[in-house]
């Protein structure tokens, strides 16, 4: 594709901190070439304002290669952008044209606040993958990858399920700003592995009782999240979480939960 | 995990949402088998006999009161839902991804059962209402073919209840899809077969009751 220069007028939202009610900005981002990725349109953006004197955007980047889930950016009404499976940092301005206005505005949602500018606290994640997203056995030496037979078909749902990277924006995407497509990803992800299953009725349970406490709305099966996931985990994941839960309900050996 | 958790979860609510969701379903069914004999266009003599049959069999009377509790619990909890679900985010998008992620429908669940209701009101105050009052004071049953008959020669109530047919219509595009993958029945190899059965469903059984209505109002049947 033919490289190609713009210029572009940016509304993006600004917030002092946690407490502070925010606004939108609008800036002007000259000479952005077609090549760059959004955070790159951004860090020009930033350096733009440092010389300026003025107060750069606070951001949440890391790995920028799409694999660590910290470019939360709600981007013209969508999560990480227009692009299907992508994050952020992996979209590219070849997607817009000169004289194109973008608003970019934090992942929305009471269980993320805000901290400052487009970064939130995404720290209820940690909380409820630290309610049951882990198997505890002494694992000793590792033993031979080999040792403990899986089926194949299982191990790839289990493969595909791990591939969520904790962004959140099925959160952001989700008009209820609800958790269930991540926490259903990583329940899913553990009770399909031998090593996970034993733990599964107390895991699914203790998941979800830290989801809700962390105060994220309850799904109603709308498929925003599933739409909007970078990783493409798909909605099989919440049938097999239910599944999971309906399976605790009924069952005494989930008496080791929370 | 103790049963009182399993109903106070948001998962546990939900499944509450689905089972009585998938009961009401199942009323439709009834229902609308039991309301289409009046389509034999014979002065409604088969339909009295089956409405006679629901309004004086024990077994059915009882389950009337389970079906009244479970549409109880489906609204409560589908309105809880719905107001609770709006409170997690507290500041609105500028820029909403509208119909490019969902379909309408499903993320309007809470206003089309509102409107299920309101034409629930209307409908059960015109027609059920006065036939068990009527029972309850050892008047007999209401001759419910030509209350039929009377009430839809109105094109404003004929009108009603075509709106609410539509309502029902779309809440059970998403509804019946939705109620498997509480269950967590969706699994992709059955989501054809869910989805095509569920449309088929949410297309055929509200254009039948629609039909009633229509029916009475252009004279198809007397
Ligand atoms: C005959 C009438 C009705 C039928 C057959 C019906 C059926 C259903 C079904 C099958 C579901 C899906 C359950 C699930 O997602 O697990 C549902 C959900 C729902 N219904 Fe109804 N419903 C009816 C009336 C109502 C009324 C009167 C209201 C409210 C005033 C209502 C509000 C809701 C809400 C808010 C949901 C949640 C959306 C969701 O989770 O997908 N419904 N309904
Ligand atoms: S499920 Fe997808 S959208 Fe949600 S946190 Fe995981 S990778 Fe991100
Ligand atoms: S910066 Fe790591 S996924 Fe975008």
């Amino acid at each position: 594709m033919e490289h190609y220069t713009m210029n572009l007028t940016l509304k993006v939202w600004k917030q002092k901190n946690k407490n502070e009610k925010g606004r939108f900005e609008t800036y002007q981002v000259k000479n952005v070439s077609s090549e760059m990725s959004f955070l790159e349109m951004f860090d020009v953006l930033n350096e733009q304002l440092i010389a300026e004197g003025k107060e750069p955007i606070a951001f949440d980047h890391d790995c920028r290669e799409g694999i660590c889930g910290m470019c939360s950016m709600y981007i013209n009404g969508r999560a990480h952008g227009p692009w299907h499976h992508t994050t952020t940092c992996q979209l590219h301005m070849r997607e817009y044209k000169d004289g194109d206005t973008i608003v970019v505005e934090p992942w929305r949602a009471s269980a993320f606040p805000v901290i400052k500018d487009l970064v939130v606290d995404r720290q209820s994640f940690d909380r409820i993958i630290q309610a049951g997203g882990y198997v505890s056995v002494n694992t000793g030496n590792a033993v031979d990858a080999n040792a403990l037979p899986i089926e194949k078909h299982m191990a790839d749902e289990a493969f595909a399920s791990a591939a969520c990277i904790g962004c959140g924006a099925c959160v952001a995407a989700c008009p209820n700003a609800s958790a269930m497509l991540f926490v259903s990803a990583k329940v899913s992800h553990l009770a399909m592995l031998p090593q996970g299953s034993p733990e599964r009725k107390e895991r699914v349970t203790n998941m979800i009782n830290q989801m809700d406490k962390e105060g994220f709305g309850s799904c109603t099966n709308i498929g925003a999240c599933e739409a909007e996931c970078p990783k493409g985990i798909s909605l099989e994941n919440i049938a097999r979480l239910n599944r999971e839960y309906i399976g605790a309900m009924f069952d005494g050996g989930s008496q080791n939960a929370k | 995990m103790s049963w009182k958790n399993a109903f106070s979860s948001s998962v546990g609510k939900k499944i509450q949402m689905a089972l009585t969701g998938l009961f009401l379903v199942l009323f439709l069914v009834v229902h609308c088998y039991v309301n289409a004999m009046i389509f034999w266009d014979d002065n409604g003599a088969k339909f009295t006999e089956a409405a006679h049959f629901m309004g004086t069999n024990v077994v059915i009377r009882i389950t009337e009161i389970g079906l009244f509790a479970f549409l109880i619990l489906h609204i409560v909890q589908g309105l809880k839902l719905w107001a609770q679900n709006r409170s997690r985010r507290n500041t609105r998008y500028a820029v909403s991804a509208g119909n490019a992620t969902s379909k309408w429908y499903s993320r309007s669940m809470g206003i089309l059962g509102t409107l299920i209701l309101l034409f629930l009101i209307l409908h059960i105050s015109a027609f059920w209402a006065p036939n068990r009052a009527s029972q309850t004071m050892g008047n007999g049953e209401l001759d419910l073919y030509a209350m039929m008959r009377d009430a839809f020669q109105s094109l404003f109530v004929v009108v009603i209840y075509v709106l609410g047919c539509i309502s029902l219509a779309w809440h059970l595009v998403h509804g019946f899809y939705s109620a498997f993958q509480t269950l967590g029945l969706a699994m992709n190899k059955y989501k054809g077969i869910i989805n095509v059965v569920g449309v088929a469903f949410s297309i055929i059984v509200p254009l039948i009751f629609a039909l009633m209505p229509i029916a009475f109002y252009l004279h198809w049947i007397e």
